[in-house]
């Protein structure tokens, strides 16, 4: 068992860009779910349109890179749009059904080998980050012993972080505001904040905006540093772990999305490469009768989903959160 | 302003004690309000009006219909026919945070106080027009900072006069219910309502604490505003309304002063059951039978 | 409601209350710990009488009839039945004791029909059915006519008969009903006081809670009127239909008219 490798995988994708990713996208659940109650269980669809948007612009429609940013934000909003008119009015759970029903299309449709022409089939797309790319200042990858990051994902993180420290400061001055005052009165009572004058229906479908622009942006931020846009990537699965994330760090804080998403990847990838260690080799610490090498990759999910379960029973309101002001109420 | 004030409880003085009677001079009049739940005619209000400036209760037995007619009105139910107007403006369609902004504010049966928010939280989202409240100024705070100080000092004197200033900085989930209430109300105050609507204010207050809601709901007509309130409790209804509505089975079947009220026979009929002058024992039952038998083949969906 | 009136209103109680097939004792009860609904309420009933609850809204009534049923905690004081200690058993178990409970909303599982209602009723003991829904359907004509129809179709006052039935069909001692003529229209409202004076007549005990006081007293031998928890007066139905103070409690004191 080399646990410097352990460490290695564990920091790597714990500061790595697959953190970021997931990072931005549980800011926008954040604003969804930890500060207004909205049920978005489709974040992946807001990813997707994002990324997609960013791709489809530069390599099917040949605009120009910051053109396709643009786009990019434009289309999520656009999303945000229709899911929100016909369901923001309706019980909560309509939003629920309706994030999932969409992200799910979405994903079957930019894959879909009818519109393999736009976007590229199940293969997706490649060949837009090049102005990204082009933008690296770094002459080299890094390497501080206890962690290395290559060239480009040392750009990838430059940006990313900045990325999300920018969102942070931009939640906070929000969340702080008049404006975040009413959503998070809406979490808990809509009826009481009609009952002073506020349009509900308004506010909702903003805080819907702004964290489907997150989730935007975190798809954006996705194919960029991996440099190609595939349908399969913007599952389901995403927008879990983009909950794992958020209720881990606490919901309804501005730093808990992103604490959250670094210690869950930190596990995931710590957890997998002690697994894969203690499996592999002709001497495994763990024996093949116990468990094969094939079955390690699988075990982080069971460890790390019982330790979300014991997080929930024990601390529901995760790492910040404050126990009096929990997002999730059982009751 | 006393002399304004006493003027409005004089104009009642000539008014009689009908059903639905017009009022000298009303800040919200209705016409043939109806809504139904499944069958049942829960609230039926051929006409009514309020008479700015004073306090008027609303009365009657559980099942009235009291908070339907209260929630029609004020937009957080919708009607299945009826007309009515608030300082002239007609409501209708109009959803209930457009009522609320008119200056037509209620208050709820189970209180809603935000109990994950401060108390001087609750405070500050109760005030009208702030500029920090729309999306696209919020992240600048020099663009709201000193209009929130305004709205603070404006709360933090709301909450001196209802005793709850000690409390200003803990979450509203730790006050007693009384306390809620009391929150409530000056809560709505901070929307500065010209009609206040109080459902059941006095439901789950300690006696001790009855006498100082009594005091600050009548100090709210002191200021020029009207109080509509709903009620069971008959000591607080007679001692603080100037004018008695009373509904049974969705209708008013009486209004007046609190004295002529609660001598009215119509009223007493509504809490004790009709037929004061029948008694079941003596009626004919084959009638009954028949009657009945017409009515539940009436209502039995095909 | 003066001391003297309440300790009278005790010993009436304790001196009348022997041979009751329901009595309740000093009872202290509430939804949430340390808010008492009731504060040391008395009731029996003697096997064969129809009693009333009466009072102004926020008395107590229907928290005493649940508190009879094992729906409502007690805290001190007791229920007996027939002479056993029921106090806070659950209501399933005094269902098998012949304990039947009509609740104001809800009395009816709409998607069943009116006979899987029915049969809903005797689920403690399905051999009954047939014989019990003879019963019902000779109480409840219209039902047996209806049987196949879904409760959820029914208008109020059918289905205030489906639920009464339903408490029923266990051949009941004790029939407690919660408001049943709550939400319906006058006529139907006598409808429901005359059939509940017939299952009164067949033999089974009755406490009902009920808002038309005046329909209540007519049909009752005995009544209570409730306030603030405790009993107020407590008479025959007669006598408290024709009592000047009761109409007092219920609209504060009369005697304020006379100026």
């Amino acid at each position: 068992m080399d646990f410097a490798v352990v460490i290695d995988a564990a920091f790597s994708a714990a500061l790595g860009p697959q953190a970021i990713v997931f990072a931005l996208a549980a800011i926008g659940l954040n604003v969804h779910f930890g500060y207004t109650g909205l049920l978005n269980f489709g974040q992946a669809g807001f990813m997707a349109v994002g990324g997609f948007g960013l791709a489809v612009s530069v390599v099917t429609w040949d605009l120009p890179f910051w053109v396709g940013l643009i786009v990019a934000m434009l289309a999520t909003i656009v999303l945000a749009l229709v899911l929100g008119v016909p369901t923001l009015r309706l019980r909560a759970d309509y939003l629920a059904i309706a994030t999932i029903a969409s992200s799910e299309i979405l994903r079957l449709v930019l894959g879909a080998v009818e519109f393999k022409g736009t976007f590229g089939g199940s293969n997706g797309l490649t060949g837009f980050a090049r102005t990204y790319k082009n933008l690296n200042p770094y002459g080299d990858g890094v390497d501080i012993g206890v962690v290395s990051f290559s060239k480009d994902d040392l750009w990838s993180i430059t940006v990313g972080w900045t990325l999300v420290a920018l969102g942070c400061v931009l939640i906070w001055t929000l969340m702080r505001s008049p404006w975040g005052r009413v959503l998070r009165s809406i979490r808990e009572d809509e009826d009481a904040v009609r009952s002073l004058g506020k349009n509900v229906f308004a506010y909702k479908m903003q805080a819907l905006v702004l964290g489907g622009v997150f989730g935007g942006l975190a798809g954006v931020f996705h194919v960029l540093k991996q440099a190609s846009a595939v349908p399969t990537d913007f599952n389901t699965t995403f927008t879990f772990y983009a909950y794992a994330a958020l209720l881990m760090g606490g919901a309804a804080r501005v730093l808990g999305p992103v604490i959250g998403s670094i210690l869950f990847w930190f596990l995931i990838a710590g957890l997998g490469s002690f697994f894969s260690q203690a499996t592999g080799g002709t001497d495994p610490l763990i024996p093949a009768s116990i468990m094969t090498d094939t079955q390690a990759s699988l075990v982080r999910f069971i460890v790390l989903g019982l330790g979300l379960m014991l997080l929930m029973i024990l601390r529901p309101q995760g790492i910040f959160g404050d126990r009096r002001e929990i997002a999730i109420d059982g009751r | 302003m006393a002399a304004d004030l006493s003027a409005a409880r004089a104009a009642l003085e000539g008014v009689p004690s009908e059903p639905g009677v017009p009022k000298p001079d009303p800040i919200v009049k209705g016409d043939n309000i109806t809504r139904t739940f499944g069958g049942l005619k829960a609230v039926d209000v051929e006409h009514i009006e309020i008479q700015r400036g004073v306090i008027t209760a609303l009365i009657g037995p559980n099942g009235a219909g009291k908070t339907t007619l209260f929630n029609l009105l004020t937009g957080f139910d919708e009607p299945d026919d009826g007309t009515w107007a608030f300082n002239g403006t007609a409501l209708g369609k109009v959803p209930a945070y457009k009522v609320a902004r008119l200056g037509m504010v209620r208050t709820f049966q189970l209180t809603k106080v935000l109990s994950k928010l401060t108390v001087i939280e609750n405070m500050r989202l109760g005030a009208k027009g702030q500029r920090g409240e729309k999306f696209l100024s919020a992240a600048f705070k020099s663009l709201w900072g000193a209009q929130e100080k305004a709205n603070t000092d404006r709360a933090d004197a709301l909450l001196e006069r209802f005793k709850l200033d000690a409390k200003r900085e803990d979450f509203a989930g730790s006050l007693s219910g009384g306390q809620r209430k009391l929150l409530e109300m000056a809560r709505a105050l901070m929307v500065d309502p010209e009609l206040i609507m109080l459902d059941e204010p006095m439901a789950g207050v300690n006696p001790a604490l009855k006498q100082s809601l009594l005091g600050h709901v009548k100090s709210l007509r002191d200021e020029g505003r009207t109080v509509l309130f709903v009620e069971h409790d008959m000591d607080m209804v007679r001692d603080i309304s100037d004018w008695v509505i009373v509904m049974a089975q969705g209708q008013i079947v009486a209004e007046g002063t609190p004295q002529s009220v609660m001598a009215d026979q119509r009223v007493i009929d509504a809490y004790l059951g009709a037929h004061h002058d029948s008694d079941i024992t003596e009626i004919d039952i084959a009638d009954l039978e028949k009657a009945a038998e017409a009515e539940l083949d009436e209502g039995t969906k095909p | 409601m003066t001391e003297t009136t309440q300790s009278a209103e005790h010993d009436n109680h304790l001196a009348h209350a022997d041979g009751a097939v329901l009595r309740a004792d000093d009872l202290i009860a509430g939804y949430l710990p340390g808010v008492n609904i009731l504060n040391g309420a008395d009731l029996y009933c003697q096997p064969g009488e129809l009693v009333g609850i009466i009072g102004p809204n926020g008395a107590g009534k229907s928290t005493l009839l649940k508190a009879l049923f094992g729906l409502v905690k007690v805290h001190e004081g007791s229920v007996k039945l027939k002479g056993e200690d029921i106090t806070n058993q659950r209501a399933d178990q005094l269902v098998s004791k012949g304990i039947g409970f009509v609740p104001q909303n809800n009395n009816v599982f709409p998607s069943l029909t009116i006979e899987e209602n029915l049969e809903m009723g005797c689920y403690q003991d399905p051999k009954r059915f047939t014989e019990r829904f003879g019963f019902v359907t000779d109480l409840f004509p219209r039902l047996g006519e209806r049987r196949k129809q879904r409760a959820g179709q029914l208008s109020g006052g059918e289905r205030q008969m489906v639920a009464m039935g339903r408490a029923l069909m266990m051949d009941p001692s004790v029939l407690l009903l919660d408001e049943p003529s709550a939400g319906l229209s006058p006529v139907l409202q006598d409808e429901v006081f005359v059939q509940t004076r017939n299952i009164n007549k067949a033999g089974v005990s009755v406490i009902m809670v009920e808002q038309n006081a005046r329909r209540c007293l007519q049909i009752c031998d005995r009544g209570y009127v409730l306030d603030q928890g405790r009993n107020a007066y407590s008479g025959t139905g007669k006598s408290l239909a024709d009592d000047p103070k009761v109409i007092e409690l219920y609209l504060g004191t009369l005697g304020q008219k006379e100026d």
